[in-house]
């Protein structure tokens, strides 16, 4: 095959493009409105906390949980339309199943909003075993299984869609491992340079998410069946293990298929190639594995965990955090230098989650150390990691292909003011806000508690401050989507 | 330990933003040749890789030298050891006994009774000393010595459910 063959583009009729950028619009817009109800849940709980604010324990939790599930569904939303807007143009998508994971996701949401709002659920989005059936009478079963049932058909609408992707790679390219770049990588093919990055990161996704999801549709069944049978009691260590195992690689895989759009839109910006080769190749196959077995870092504080998954998440965590800093990273990095970009903010936003991502893996891979776990597990010091990962590396990837599906980056006009607002309350507000928790993590401070200690509740208020700036600068961000991108044609 | 910790986090989150402050400020004026950038870049990639490499083999080594956590299959003797029993309920802890001895290494035996828990040891100035999960089914154990007399805080480090937070208790060490 030739690599005009590997990297050539799917043509389409002109009205399944059409439907497809409506489809892709759809993701986005619900992710970004679901990110903005969580920011006001993650700003009510701050401002309770810093006791700027009185709410109910049962309140605060129930929002703590829709908050957590929230932004993982969010997340996956979004970043499942950035990268079906890019790999469809290397391999022949349908756009029904996208839809049908759309709808089946809906109607997911539905249903756990349901069971916490309506049921009183609040036993966090991890559903730690055997929490949800142990309530002390706060929630009911049925709303725990509401739950529970609501984020397992989720899972299953995006199982059906990576046997899409799954079944349109291999069609093109005969092997995952070929996708992957692999049969380069090996010298068993020549190095194209312009095998799509698209591809490759999606291959990575659709294999560790498959593999997450899975786990996460055994521990969730075996959740249900304790809850109607309480006789039933697995093994307490085992489910927790295969619950952080798929709450991290979900998670996780959402900045690699949202990392899609800064492969494929800083070349755009910069006029150079972001060419991919064999050390490219060789960070995606490597965080094939790493992105899975890392998990058990979350359980370093669970003593009976064999001392060698230990070590090894603590190594892998470390090695993780390698093919940001020497490939992705460090690639935008050179793409940008010198290369008279002109600043857009969609070329802001994209950069700006280079710099998250990279900068998100120093307290992270440091708390993945089993010494330093000691003290800094289950502070807020994990939420300052992951809130670095997520306000400043994600979701900068998703509104900045967001405002480039408006036309915003290639636009010859200069920056609008509102557009700079936004960016620049949202830049100075996620930051602090991350800060923040890592302070609060460095001076012991718990996390997931409804109301602090006296001596803790000024960084809350800080972190509330903090919060109001994301949530205006998403305010600006979600009305320039909202006005801007329905009508926007598919930028050229 | 923490202050390290914080301190290496800021640094090296100052140094990142100091790098891309570097290269946007360096943005604007475009180099036609970019295959030059990426030769000079490419050559320093290289060393970067092997550094980050290096320092990552030699944190590992040095950071699980000896093993952080204590050994869960070996029976620590009464001559030696303090016995403390925890049991975390909802919500509450269940400890004895509840005044221990400075200066002599304390085996916490720690499990759940309903959910799980996280059973957090935090000074007089509400710095976490040392932690481990209590698990429903197990029995973590936890080592620690205290160093000086004090009253401790226990806090509750993994959510159980809404009054959590309020799952406080009290340690004397004499």
């Amino acid at each position: 095959m030739s690599a005009a063959e590997t990297s050539g583009k799917i043509e389409y009729s002109d009205s399944v493009n059409r439907n497809a950028l409506i489809a892709v619009k759809a993701h986005l817009i619900a992710g970004l409105l679901v990110f903005l109800l969580m920011m006001l849940g993650g700003l009510t709980m701050r401002a309770a906390q810093g006791t700027w604010l009185e709410i109910g324990a049962d309140l605060f939790y129930q929002i703590m949980t829709v908050h957590g599930v929230g932004v993982v569904g969010a997340a996956v939303i979004a970043s499942t339309g950035v990268q079906w807007y890019f790999l469809r143009q290397y391999v022949r998508l349908s756009n029904g199943i996208f839809w049908t994971n759309f709808i089946i996701f809906l109607t997911g949401v539905v249903m756990i909003l349901g069971s916490i709002f309506v049921g009183k659920y609040g036993g966090a989005w991890t559903f730690l075993y055997p929490l949800p059936a142990i309530s002390m009478g706060a929630w009911s079963n049925g709303a725990a299984a509401l739950f529970q049932l609501g984020v397992l058909i989720i899972g299953v609408g995006l199982l059906i869609l990576y046997l899409d992707f799954g079944r349109a790679i291999l069609a093109r390219y005969g092997s995952l491992a070929r996708a992957l770049g692999l049969t380069q990588l090996f010298g068993k093919e020549p190095v194209d340079y312009k095998h799509p990055a698209a591809v490759v990161a999606s291959t990575m996704v659709l294999i560790v998410n498959f593999l997450g999801i899975a786990a996460g549709a055994v521990v969730l069944v075996m959740g249900l069946i304790n809850l109607y049978y309480p006789e039933f009691k697995p093994d307490a260590l085992l489910m927790k293990n295969l619950i952080y195992f798929f709450g991290h690689v979900i998670i996780n895989a959402t900045i690699y298929a949202s990392v899609i759009a800064v492969y494929e839109l800083l070349p755009r910006f910069t006029g150079r190639p972001w060419k991919t080769n064999k050390p490219f190749y060789a960070a995606w196959f490597a965080i094939v594995f790493m992105v899975m077995g890392v998990y058990p870092h979350h359980l370093m504080m669970d003593f009976p965990m064999p001392s060698w998954a230990l070590i090894a998440a603590q190594i892998l965590s470390f090695g993780s955090g390698i093919p940001v800093m020497v490939v992705t990273g460090y690639g935008a990095l050179m793409i940008v230098y010198r290369s008279g970009i002109k600043w857009s903010t969609t070329a802001k936003l994209l950069v700006l989650s280079m710099f998250g991502w990279g900068a998100g893996v120093v307290p992270a891979i440091l708390d993945a150390m089993i010494t330093v776990n000691r003290t800094f597990h289950n502070t807020l010091w994990v939420p300052g990691h992951f809130h670095f990962y997520l306000l400043i590396g994600l979701l900068p990837m998703i509104i900045g292909f967001t405002y480039y599906l408006t036309g915003e980056g290639d636009s010859k006009e200069e920056t609008k003011t509102v557009d700079n607002l936004g960016f620049y309350a949202y830049l100075i507000g996620a930051f602090m806000t991350s800060m923040v928790f890592l302070a609060s993590g460095a001076n012991s401070i718990p996390r997931r508690w409804a109301a602090h200690l006296p001596e803790w509740v000024g960084y809350a208020q800080v972190g509330t401050v903090a919060a109001s700036l994301v949530v205006i600068g998403m305010l600006f961000f979600i009305v320039r989507a909202l006005v801007s991108l329905p009508g926007a044609s598919n930028p050229r | 330990m923490v202050s390290t910790v914080y301190a290496i986090t800021l640094t090296c989150i100052g140094l990142i933003i100091a790098v891309f402050y570097f290269v946007i400020v360096n943005s604007k004026e475009a180099e036609a040749d970019y295959q030059s950038v990426t030769k000079k870049w490419y050559g320093f990639r290289s060393k970067w890789f092997l550094f980050l490499i290096t320092l990552g083999i030699t944190i590992t080594f040095l950071s699980l030298n000896p093993f952080p956590l204590p050994d869960q299959k070996k029976e620590y003797s009464s001559s030696e050891y303090q016995v403390v029993t925890v049991d975390g309920h909802q919500w509450y802890w269940n400890i004895a006994p509840v005044t221990i001895k400075a200066g002599q290494p304390v085996e916490f035996q720690v499990s759940a009774a309903d959910v799980n828990h996280g059973f957090g040891i935090y000074d007089e100035n509400l710095k976490l000393v040392a932690q481990t999960q209590a698990m429903p089914g197990y029995t973590n154990k936890l080592i620690h010595t205290f160093d000086k007399p004090g009253k401790f805080k226990i806090l509750c480090l993994e959510y159980c459910g809404l009054a959590h937070h309020a799952m406080i208790s009290e340690l004397t060490v004499e």
